[in-house]
């Protein structure tokens, strides 16, 4: 039962927030953090698809991973999530189009091995 | 470093605090709330309004707008490894709450899960140069 739930929060979780990326991005950057400003950004950012997606792929994953904390402990379920590291690197070089140069392939490669054995 | 670089990073810095400690704390919330069993899709919808797992929800849900904010000028393959702190803190959660063990493994993988962080977050631009927009610092 653990491996399907991994798997679904896994292919989720990256999907989500490659859309939140591309998402984020057509709205640009946030500059005023004002209550006003931020409440106007949320009310755009609710008739973007690509934020709709990303809510949509992440309610997907969080359920999964309630379901996977009742049947695993939080050191086990947290750290095996970060198979999704590796995933969402190459995706963020082959869908969002981004410079992936060798420090931040080298970064992804320590935090996934390390990750790893923070789990085991 | 140009004053455009600097606030780009300090911005950057204090959006992926947020980010992290609301993942963390939302994550340890939330299975503090959580029942032993879910034994239908209705359980799952109570067990939210459990006031530990609601508290967790509540944080859960600052992260994910933390972090949508933090894609709106970052990258993404920059934000998964700074975020990546997370695990440390998890771990650390572990030994001093729940009096945990932390093996020799485990130090190991925050190590190597730090000088990512480092190497990631140190020594590599926040953005990729966007079509038409102003250049990466």
């Amino acid at each position: 039962m653990k491996l399907p739930l991994l798997a679904i929060i896994v292919a989720a979780t990256a999907a989500g927030e490659v859309l939140a990326a591309m998402g984020m991005r057509r709205h640009g950057e946030i500059r005023d953090f004002r209550p006003g400003a931020l409440g106007r950004a949320a009310s755009l950012l609710t008739r973007n698809r690509f934020v709709i997606g990303y809510v949509a792929a992440m309610a997907v994953s969080f359920f999964a991973f309630m379901r996977l904390l009742t049947i695993s402990n939080l050191s086990y379920a947290v750290p095996v999530t970060a198979v999704t590291y590796a995933l969402e690197t190459v995706m963020a070089k082959y869908v969002l189009k981004e410079h992936v140069n060798w420090l931040r392939w080298a970064g992804a490669g320590l935090v996934i091995c390390g990750v790893t054995l923070v789990s085991l | 470093m140009s004053s455009e670089t600097a606030r780009l990073r300090a911005k950057t810095w204090t959006c992926a605090t947020v980010v992290v400690l609301s993942n963390v704390l939302g994550n340890f919330f939330l299975k503090r709330g959580m029942p032993a069993d879910l034994p239908t899709p209705l359980a799952y919808v109570a067990a939210l309004f459990q006031p530990w797992a609601a508290l967790g929800v509540v944080l859960l849900i600052t992260w994910m707008l933390s972090r949508m904010t933090l894609l709106s000028w970052a990258d993404l393959s920059y934000v998964l490894p700074v975020t990546s702190v997370g695990y440390v803190l998890v771990a650390l959660e572990g030994k001093l709450l729940l009096h945990e063990e932390i093996s020799l493994k485990r130090w190991a993988g925050i190590l190597l899960i730090m000088a990512g962080v480092a190497l990631v977050g140190g020594a590599t631009s926040v953005q990729t140069p966007r079509r038409g927009g102003e250049p990466a610092p």
